[in-house]
């Protein structure tokens, strides 16, 4: 007996929404960047224009080969009972944070070379001084530290959901987007497109292009904490979500520009004298309270828990510490304004909020610290417990001199000096790169379902050689800071001044020797921990081991 | 312009000041008010990083 059964279909496979809509604009875009690119008023901006047609057809590509070998249904948000986490995103950010942050430390150490031997610059314009500094800058603090903020975000936001990233194509445009502004801003430097303000160099065309890959991590962030399956958002939540808003504020007040043509790089601001430098500064501080800072304390307050076994120390105390650094740090920007055309109390104002400010930051310390109460052995056994504790207590230890320097009096003092070089990475080695070390050594067995890392003795070796870095780095640059500082303001008793601005160089050549070679061994740790991440990705495990790792990732 | 600066100038060191002193000492109350509901609201919150699914 023969019936006619019509075969199984699989579901009808068609383009989504995004898919779509994403393949139009980008196709758009592309020949709207050829058309910029032939008419551009200057080379340096025909490449960028042609980089960016080159991306937008590769897009168009990456997301019709995407199509073709997904299956036709939605992407399940649960599998067996367990939100099925998108880690894709999270890998892609883990990896590039990890080969940003080599080739950031390697500029830095390029640079500290040039202030200690000229001969370096090689007389070559691309790679001058001038060039390399915002190069080294960005590349450390928006290449290193922006991958490792939007990977840790899309970890800890969907694991402490307990639901799979929002967005289909969205977290990927993210990811790479943000990815390509940095190339964007890179080359531009080095080919010297910049307007000129600090941590703000970017023209007015890539800032609009991160402005919109900006506001597209902002909504699958909020979308992801909108379907989430916990009552609670976890506190770390708060500081990701404080840091992803405040920086797109920041980042539209610091650049309203008008482009001169849309065929050209040079852009001018709104903004004029003395607002346009506060407008600066108010981003700048920012940048460091709110990148720098609140980004990396929703690292501290998931990943020290996490490894340490134990919830934060006082949660009470966690809320007030995110608040009270939400209401005093945007008011603390002025202090690098002392004694310039910004009004007096504008001046004071920034300086009183900055000496509030030791408050919550130092609650916040003591919050990080004291969730090791009564695992203090983990200190000794679990380097990457060290490596996260030293992080924080280098957190207390800036957040104290920032304050100290920021008091009109001390900063006339260490203003425009090496101190404040000095502070910033007490603060950004110290600090930053460390609680950033420390969530890259846990994240990436999770990741990549491995027991732990491939070499537990190579992450003492890195914590051990950067430590040393970090201790020449900024005591160097303390003795060179306040060398400078007082010979600068020496007076013979005629009333000349003693001392010439080349005699102060003079005496800071040793110091700019030692600064390099902090540098150097800062670098040197970073390649060991390259290393070591690249070997627990691709040593494949025994049997023995896997399922260990499946254990303890349950 | 002057007049606007002045007019701004002034609710930021009246209304603006008590305004945001008064929202931070609310948070303050929120976290440290001593009830036994919050509590447990605050130690669930903060043993979410250790749950495992």
């Amino acid at each position: 007996m023969t019936t006619l059964q019509a075969p199984i279909q699989p579901p009808a496979k068609s383009l989504r929404w995004g898919e779509g809509a994403l393949i139009g604009v980008f196709s758009l875009f592309a020949l709207f960047s050829i058309v910029v690119a032939a008419k551009a008023y200057t080379p340096e901006y025909a490449f960028h224009a042609y980089l960016f047609a080159a991306a937008s057809i590769a897009s168009v590509f990456a997301i019709g080969n995407r199509y073709m070998n997904r299956p036709a249904g939605a992407v399940p948000q649960f599998i067996d009972g367990k939100p099925n986490y998108n880690m894709g995103v999270v890998k892609f950010g883990t990896v590039a944070a990890v080969i940003w942050g080599i080739a950031g430390f390697l500029v830095g150490v390029i640079a500290a070379l040039q202030l200690a031997f000229p001969i370096v610059n090689l007389d070559l314009p691309w790679i001058s001084f001038g060039r390399l500094r915002p190069l080294h800058t960005s590349a450390v603090i928006f290449a290193f530290g922006g991958n490792v903020l939007l990977a840790t975000s899309f970890y800890v936001v969907q694991r402490t959901s307990r639901a799979r990233l929002a967005g289909d194509l969205a977290p990927w445009f993210v990811m790479l987007g943000y990815n390509f502004f940095i190339v964007i801003a890179g080359t531009g430097y080095l080919l010297g497109i910049t307007q000129g303000k600090e941590y703000a160099e970017p023209e007015w065309y890539s800032d609009l292009f991160l402005t919109v890959v900006w506001v597209t991590y902002l909504l699958v962030f909020l979308v992801t904490l909108l379907k989430r399956n916990e009552p609670h958002i976890y506190v770390a939540n708060w500081f990701y979500l404080a840091f992803i808003i405040t920086i797109a504020v920041l980042h539209l007040g610091n650049n309203a520009t008008i482009p001169v043509s849309v065929f050209s790089p040079k852009s001018y601001i709104l903004w004029s004298g003395v607002q346009d430098a506060m407008f600066q500064w108010w981003y700048g501080h920012n940048a460091v309270g709110f990148f720098l800072t609140a980004g990396f304390l929703a690292l501290m307050y998931y990943f020290i828990p996490k490894r340490a076994e134990r919830p934060v120390y006082s949660y009470r105390l966690s809320i007030v510490h995110f608040w009270a650094l939400i209401f005093i740090y945007i008011w603390a920007g002025p202090h690098h304004l002392h004694y310039t055309a910004l009004p007096d109390w504008a001046q004071t104002l920034g300086m009183t909020f900055s000496v509030i400010l030791w408050m919550p930051s130092w609650g916040g310390m003591i919050n990080g610290l004291m969730t090791l109460s009564g695992a203090w052995d983990k200190l000794r056994t679990d380097p990457v417990i060290r490596m996260m504790v030293v992080a924080v207590a280098f957190y207390g230890m800036s957040t104290f001199e920032g304050p100290m320097m920021s008091v009109k009096a001390v900063n006339s003092l260490s203003h425009y000096t090496e101190w404040t070089i000095g502070h910033v990475h007490s603060g950004a080695l110290g600090w930053v790169a460390y609680i950033s070390f420390g969530a890259i050594y846990c994240l990436v067995p999770w990741l990549w379902n491995k027991r732990e890392m491939y070499s537990v003795k190579a992450i003492n070796w890195h914590f051990w050689v950067s430590t040393l870095g970090i201790v020449l780095y900024i005591s160097s640059m303390w003795v060179a800071g306040i060398l400078q500082g007082l010979m600068w303001r020496a007076y013979t008793q005629l009333g000349f001044l003693e001392y010439s601005f080349i005699e102060t160089v003079e005496a800071m050549h040793p110091l700019y020797v030692i600064r390099a070679l902090g540098g150097i061994l800062f670098l040197t740790g970073a390649l060991i921990m390259a290393w070591n991440v690249w070997k627990t990705i691709t040593t494949p495990q025994t049997a023995a081991e896997r399922e260990l790792a499946l254990q303890a990732a349950e | 312009m002057h007049d606007t600066y002045l007019g701004l100038a002034a609710f930021a060191q009246t209304g603006g000041l008590i305004l945001f002193v008064v929202a931070f000492l609310l948070v303050v109350a929120y976290a440290f008010w001593p009830s036994k509901k919050r509590k447990k609201e605050f130690d669930d919150a903060a043993n979410i990083p250790l749950k495992e699914d």
